[in-house]
């Protein structure tokens, strides 16, 4: 047991640590989000120049190769100096280790390097109104059609639908095959006449997400990923390589958001104190810190017991699980110590922070929805990691 | 960056798994909760061959020299079998007096304590007083050569055929009171864990020369503090994690309205909730159990975390499995409420969730006044 860095693993830190400390632009552009879409972009040339982008990548599709620790640290040190997101979150972690495990060498050659460069946008055509949880039933077809497909179907909750060139979509190529069956997984043109985005606006009055109407898109043969019928295989590599990804960025935010908690409990008045003399709020103070710190060494295991097996096993559930409920309780924490005040929104003169942890407490609702919701990913450790018998 | 047990601690860890699997099935750990001293002599001088009172102190004293990891991996064990031994407390003393002890009194009693041949125990809390870390009320009185303690200690554990106590007075130092000097007496006391015993100690004008006292004061006594708390957490984590496998298990088989209770999401939800527990005790424990070793800088914050989370987790992962097992889970037949007591038991002893949390509290709202990112 060793839960230090190598000298080689701090060698890698302190690189990362000083490269994102001279060239990371600082916090996003206050704008539109096209402005603040041309600043990621911007930024991902940078991080690609350098050779930071795909940084898991193997070597020999343009990325870093780097060792899962060196991904943990480059995530971790990131979300530490709050870095920007690069622009093609998606295509960077989900739709180039889907097209490096199951795409062909074509398609090698031809998406890779506009993912890494953010020349071309992704985004992921999974979900549907009638499909969130169990994705599985989902009803978008496809037909063939000479050497394309016909797809007509509606997804929901695409990020970044609006930027998008490709879509990573799962569609139902046999209708009567067991549903886990019939699917295929395409890669589709967003720059077509049947594909149709519109914002969702959500309870922060932001619109992350699109809904995405498709009426007879066409999508070419060479365009299937992984060979017809094998979408639901394909999908859960993305799936399983979203969740890995994710880890060790959610627990450097978290670290940053308890630090911000514990420096608006010392500037907080509370009966002819601060939030930070009263007990009640110090204990709940501590608790999160404490579950954080079990957080952050989960990771720590997961990662070590990923690089025994090879592959990450189904126990990252608890880390996302944990890592909503945890970012959940700090805002609804920081709320309780502004007392009144907490009703005041962003632009309000009054507001605590501008409003930061009102729109914390309003978007960590979603913690727990999106990726896998939470009594979804207690269903997955029960069947998978305790071997209860399933309910279906 | 390596979180997992080696090969050498994994043997550790499966040598006492296989020992204490032997000697404490059911029956006997009832026959045990029910006997006089709760544990048996025979039991504790094979503990002794395998090396375990004196496992993490020093090689110069007859020690195996390993390390809190090695000892979390011990008590984890011990808290999975139940094991009703007075190994914990006879750890404390020893860390104790390893740590601050003098040289003649470590010749004395580290040696033989290490060997599993003399046994002690620590008398900390004064009757009548609120039982508090560090807050003791004994006053040690200066008389001629030496000091005369008198007083009632409360809360001893294995107070039974201790061959010393380490006894604390309200200057925050410790006295070494051998148990056969005049005036020194022990009561039994009713805990609400029969497979751990409590004792009252009677110190009647007791008198020690200077010799019996420890080195240090009370702050000299936190990294033993630190230390005893993550071995407790250890062993807090694998109560949790036996009685998580008593709750799968059963609710893999126990069929109500025609399928086992397992497959409802009621019962299933609350058993990834108790996986959810154990895992971050594990976790927690693990890495304030490294901290010891390789950090020590990081240990406090890191031992305190660890028993605030395992104090709760100790509890209310068997109070949960109880709930799984339904009524059965709650009769004294079934071994699900000596894991419960054993939880509760440690999770107010060498400082309770809220006293760690404060602790814990203190620390991070100090380092808040650190620079955040813009």
């Amino acid at each position: 047991m060793d839960l230090s860095l190598s000298p080689s693993e701090q060698e890698f830190r302190d690189e990362v640590r000083t490269w994102l400390e001279e060239n990371h632009p600082g916090p996003e552009p206050e704008g539109s989000l096209e402005e603040v879409m041309a600043f990621r972009r911007e930024w991902q040339g940078r991080m690609h120049e350098a050779g930071w982008a795909g940084i898991s990548w193997p070597k020999e599709y343009g990325g870093r190769g780097a060792t899962l620790i060196e991904q943990a640290i480059f995530v971790g040190e990131a979300a530490r100096q709050e870095a920007p997101s690069p622009a093609n979150v998606l295509g960077l972690a989900m739709g180039g280790p889907v097209v490096i495990a199951h795409g062909s060498d074509e398609q090698k050659q031809r998406y890779l390097e506009p993912i890494l460069t953010a020349e071309e946008i992704w985004c992921q055509g999974f979900s549907e109104p009638e499909s969130g949880s169990d994705l599985a039933s989902l009803k978008t077809k496809a037909v063939k059609d000479g050497d394309e497909w016909v797809v007509t179907g509606q997804k929901v909750w695409t990020t970044f639908a609006q930027y998008a060139k490709w879509c990573m979509l799962v569609a139902r190529t046999d209708p009567d095959a067991p549903k886990h069956k019939g699917l295929t997984y395409f890669l589709m043109d967003m720059e077509q006449p049947g594909v149709e985005a519109k914002p969702l606006v959500q309870i922060t009055g932001e619109g992350e997400f699109n809904e995405v109407f498709i009426e007879e898109a066409r999508i070419p043969d060479a365009n299937v990923v992984g060979g017809v019928g094998n979408g639901w295989t394909v999908a859960i590599t993305t799936l399983m390589n979203e969740r890995a990804g994710l880890a060790f960025g959610a627990i450097a935010q978290i670290a940053n958001s308890l630090k911000r908690l514990g420096k608006l409990a010392t500037e907080t008045r509370v009966n002819g104190g601060t939030a930070a003399d009263d007990p009640v709020f110090r204990q709940r103070i501590a608790q999160l810190n404490i579950e954080a710190e079990t957080m952050r060494l989960n990771a720590y295991r997961g990662l070590t017991k990923t690089m025994q097996v090879g592959i990450p096993g189904p126990e990252g559930s608890l880390g996302k699980w944990q890592w909503a409920d945890i970012n959940q309780r700090i805002t609804e924490l920081a709320l309780d110590i502004e007392g009144a005040y907490a009703v005041l929104d962003r632009g309000a003169d009054h507001a605590v922070a501008n409003g930061a942890w009102q729109y914390g407490f309003l978007r960590s609702r979603a913690n727990s929805i999106e990726g896998g919701t939470t009594d979804i990913l207690k269903n997955i450790i029960a069947e998978r990691v305790l071997g209860l018998p399933r309910l279906r | 960056m390596y979180f997992d047990l080696t090969d050498e601690q994994q043997a550790i860890k499966s040598t006492a798994r296989d020992f204490l699997a032997a000697r404490y099935k059911s029956e006997r750990i009832r026959e045990l909760a029910e006997s006089e001293h709760g544990f048996e002599r025979s039991d504790w001088e094979e503990m002794a061959e395998l090396g375990w009172p004196g496992l993490a102190l020093p090689e110069e004293w007859g020690g195996q020299g390993l390390g809190v990891v090695e000892l979390a991996v011990l008590f984890e064990e011990l808290g999975y079998a139940l094991a009703p031994t007075p190994l914990l407390s006879n750890t404390v003393a020893g860390l104790a007096l390893a740590t601050n002890g003098t040289e003649a009194q470590k010749e004395r009693w580290l040696r033989p304590l290490a060997a599993g041949e003399a046994r002690g125990t620590v008398a900390l809390f004064d009757a009548g007083t609120p039982a508090a870390i560090g807050e003791f009320e004994l006053e040690a009185v200066a008389a001629g050569d030496g000091i005369v303690l008198g007083g009632e200690k409360v809360l001893v554990m294995d107070a039974a055929e201790a061959d010393f106590f380490l006894v604390a007075t309200a200057d925050g130092r410790r006295h070494l009171v051998e148990a056969d000097a005049d005036g020194v007496r022990v009561e039994p006391e009713t805990s609400i864990d029969p497979t751990r015993r409590l004792y009252t100690l009677h110190l009647d004008g007791v008198q020690i020369g200077t010799e019996a006292t420890l080195n240090g004061g009370q702050q000299d006594y936190l990294p033993v503090l630190w230390r005893a708390c993550v071995a407790i957490a250890a062993e807090s984590t694998g109560v949790a994690q036996r009685t998580m496998e008593m709750a799968v298990e059963y609710a893999k088989d126990r069929q109500q309205f025609g399928r086992p209770i397992g497959a409802y999401q009621a019962v299933s939800h609350r058993c990834a909730q108790m996986l959810l527990e154990t895992e971050n005790a594990r976790s927690a424990v693990y890495g304030a159990a490294w901290a010891a070793d390789a950090d020590p800088d990081s240990l406090p914050l890191a031992a305190s975390m660890a028993k605030a989370y395992a104090s709760d987790a100790g509890w209310r992962v068997p109070d949960a499995s109880i709930q799984v097992h339904g009524g059965i889970g709650f009769t004294w037949e079934h071994d699900l409420h000596f894991f419960l007591k054993r939880g509760k038991a440690n999770a107010v002893t060498f400082g309770d969730a809220r006293w760690h949390r404060e602790r814990v509290a203190d620390l991070v709202l100090a380092a808040a006044a650190e620079p955040v990112p813009a």
